[in-house]
């Protein structure tokens, strides 16, 4: 407990998918971590990737839950970190896309490796790696989607699993490129 | 300088420190800013003080930005000296006092291999800064001096800090000059003031019967004409008012509208307009725990308006009817304006019946004390203190403990920027250096720390630091023998089991002073009290005045912590609120 007893109304809290354009710069990941971590905040995913290398500008798309007074909170918060140039709630704003990307490995042998390769093909996943024990399995889309793959290949033998965490952008013909222009030159 | 306008580094940083009007700089050198210290020497512009701890530069700094609104500056070295300085970057993130703290680190090459005085500084000082920097190319030099300048003072103030490698501060460079027009990516850009809110909450103003203004140290950072605001719109309403700690001075005590500080050890009849209100307008105050107490309890039938520059204070611990981000200077403007409006103001709501009520509490003269025939109580010190010292232009600092609230309750401040004291962090030892920067800053007016012998102790070397430039701070100590705030909190919640809070082992203040070459006076009986006093004042030079008070006097009102406004205790008599479970858990 931060304070004295929070007097929030007893409200349910939700995920929401936050996108956020930053400076490229060594310490800009950090402060936004440290604050999750200071301010007692959670982060269910984190993806980083710089996306205008002539401003040096980088994508944070970031899933975090809260009631919506905490939400509003790490929002403002967010927007006091110097190098952020952008906070934008995509479950806020509308419609929008959600999409991971996973590798998962699969040990199995007999009738399980031709099940994998049918699931795999149902889920419609690339086979990127194969020996006569193993696969590795490419797969993308929806969080929940790959959650029920990998539910499904760990059934089927010894698994590893490396996912990127979600990326998030919002549907329709809404750009920020008005916003980031606006930004300096480095 | 060489004739194609080049410098080293360290050079462009001192130039740039000036041309970002610098005139006084707090600091201890060491072997990571040997280059800033040759560039200090050679450069006649920029006054240095040497402290003699990397903690207190930064205190100082803060006491001249607080007392000045101008932005402090910090040279520190790499290593212990970047460290030592983090407590002081603390204090100054949570009271919003604009900082530019310049440390040293070992070469670029060096960096990562535990180098000597070798520390993660840009790491450490990450989450107690506003914003901080390594510079690892020197060409960015001059650009991330002037960008720290306006990040430091715009927005929400605070402090930055700028890692030098050594190496960046030897390589030449071209000097670049601040550029007239601010680049917005960096500086605090505010919203537009909706208007449609304005006029809302006007309407809620003029329509309350019984409303209350609260205000804090936002004010005081917005300068003298947010004050002025203040002042006109408490009078235009007719209203009652009461100042956080950070606050004290942005409304003069004088003011008959002026109920005294509120909170913890608020006054009772601050504490209950709070609870009874009808409509709150909170100016630059962010509902510490200090001032709301229980928040289910937090003046439960009121609509609340705030104002704040900092988006991310409104609806963080409170929720609010109305939010405005902005600064408050210009909020202030546009609501008077609106008020005035014929309509308006003819419609205003009489707060007669308000006033009797608050003038009900106000006759309980919570902050009542008897003083006996010979021990000093504490509140009689700081009251005399205030008495003699009331005409003239006096700043006054403090420590943190039971003297801090004292001098809050006691004594009185009719203008903002004179009264500097640790409030977020709570730092004890913040008084003694804070008042260095405040003399240099104001060298000919009257600079007080009021103190506590155990505050005093923590920073205690800065005496050293007072009679290199001759500073004529006066050292005015309430020396009850206890870590009195502690042994307070003991008493009240932990039957009396006083665990280490005697100050046992203190130094005769007398000998010490003396030995420092400055007048030391001591007074252990009322009756003299005024007369040590007068000394004190009346003496040339730094003085350490060793007030003997009444040892296990508390401090009252007090709102127990877990409990609300309308639960405070007036005394140690008072049984009203016994602390709650969940109270004891509470700081």
């Amino acid at each position: 407990m931060s304070v004295y007893q929070n007097n929030e109304i007893n409200e349910e809290e939700t995920s929401r998918t936050l996108s956020l354009v930053v400076d490229n710069q060594p310490g800009t990941l950090a402060r936004v971590i440290g604050l999750f971590s200071g301010r007692g905040y959670n982060i269910e995913s984190l993806t980083v990737t710089e996306i205008d290398n002539r401003r040096h500008l980088s994508r944070i798309s970031l899933v975090t839950r809260g009631t919506s007074m905490t939400i509003e909170q790490i929002k403002s918060q967010l927007l006091r970190i110097v190098p952020v140039h952008l906070v934008r709630d995509l479950t806020l704003e509308g419609p929008f896309i959600k999409s991971e990307l996973a590798l998962i490995k699969l040990v199995a042998d007999g009738a399980n490796r031709v099940e994998a390769l049918r699931i795999a093909e149902t889920f419609r996943a690339r086979t990127l790696d194969v020996t006569l024990g193993s696969f590795v399995f490419e797969l993308t889309g929806r969080p929940n989607k790959i959650d029920a793959f990998i539910g499904l290949m760990k059934s089927l033998g010894d698994i590893e699993i490396s996912r990127t965490g979600v990326s998030a952008i919002s549907r329709g013909d809404k750009t920020e490129t008005k916003v980031l222009e606006q930004i300096k030159l480095t | 300088m060489g004739k194609d306008n080049k410098m080293s580094g360290a050079e462009a940083v001192i130039t740039a420190l000036v041309e970002n009007g610098v005139e006084v700089i707090f600091g201890y050198p060491g072997g990571a800013v040997l280059p800033l210290y040759d560039a200090l020497f050679k450069n006649k512009k920029i006054k240095h003080v040497l402290v003699r701890h990397e903690q207190a530069a930064v205190h100082a700094a803060e006491g001249y930005a607080r007392s000045t609104g101008k932005v402090g500056c910090v040279l520190v070295t790499s290593g212990p000296g970047a460290t030592n300085a983090i407590t002081g970057l603390t204090d100054a993130l949570m009271d919003s006092v604009p900082i530019v703290c310049l440390s040293g680190q070992v070469p670029t090459h060096l960096i990562g291999t535990d180098a000597f005085q070798e520390a993660d500084t840009t790491g450490i000082s990450r989450p107690c800064t506003k914003h901080n920097y390594l510079v690892k190319n020197a060409d960015l030099l001059c650009a991330t001096v002037h960008e720290s300048f306006e990040i430091a003072s715009s927005g929400r103030p605070g402090p930055v800090l700028i890692d030098l490698p050594k190496d960046i501060q030897l390589t030449n460079i071209q000097y670049i000059k601040k550029p007239t027009k601010i680049n917005k990516s960096f500086a605090t850009v505010l919203p537009q003031i909706d208007i449609q809110v304005i006029s809302q909450v006007a309407d809620l103003l003029i329509n309350s019967k019984k409303p209350i203004i609260y205000a804090g140290g936002g004010v005081v950072n917005a300068g003298l004409e947010a004050s002025n605001l203040l002042t006109e719109l408490v009078n235009l309403l007719e209203a009652p008012v009461t100042l956080t700690l950070m606050g004290l001075g942005a409304v003069s005590n004088k003011n008959k509208n002026f109920l005294g500080m509120l909170g913890m050890h608020g006054t009772y009849e601050a504490n209950l307009a709070m609870h009874n209100c009808d409509v709150m307008l909170n100016v630059g105050a962010r509902f510490d725990d200090r001032v709301t107490g229980r928040l289910n309890a937090f003046a439960p039938k009121s609509k609340k308006i705030h104002i704040d520059i900092d988006k991310s204070s409104i609806n963080k611990v409170v929720h609010v009817d109305f939010g405005i981000v902005g600064d408050c200077k210009e909020v202030l403007s546009l609501l008077i304006k609106e008020i005035k409006k014929s309509d308006n103001i003819k419609s205003m709501q009489s707060k007669s019946s308000w006033w009797d009520q608050i003038n009900n509490w106000r006759a309980k003269n919570s902050l009542g004390f008897i003083q006996g025939a010979t021990t000093i109580k504490p509140q009689q010190a700081i009251k005399s203190l205030y008495e003699k010292t009331i005409d003239k232009d006096t700043y006054v600092t403090t420590e943190v403990g039971q003297h801090q609230m004292w001098a809050a309750q006691y004594f009185g401040f009719s203008a903002p920027k004179h009264w500097m004291t640790s409030g977020g962090l709570g730092t004890m030892g913040y008084g003694l250096p804070s008042s260095v920067g405040v003399q240099i800053a104001h060298p000919k007016s009257l600079v007080i720390d009021i103190s506590g012998e155990a505050s005093f102790l923590m920073n205690m070397q800065e005496l050293s630091t007072i009679v290199q430039y001759n500073l004529p701070i006066k050292i005015f100590i309430l020396n009850n023998q206890w870590m009195g705030m502690v042994r307070q909190w003991q008493e009240l919640n932990h039957g009396s089991r006083y665990s280490q809070s005697y100050t046992s082992s203190l130094p005769d203040f007398i000998m010490l002073a003396k030995s420092f070459g400055i007048k030391g006076l001591r007074v252990d009986d009322v009756s003299s009290l005024d007369a040590t006093i007068d000394e004190m004042i009346s003496t040339n030079g730094p003085v350490i005045a060793d007030i003997r008070v009444e040892k296990e006097e508390n401090c009252f009102p007090m709102i127990p912590s877990g409990a609300a406004h309308n639960e405070m205790i007036l005394s140690s008599d008072d049984k009203g609120a016994d602390t709650s479970e969940s109270g004891l858990a509470l700081v």
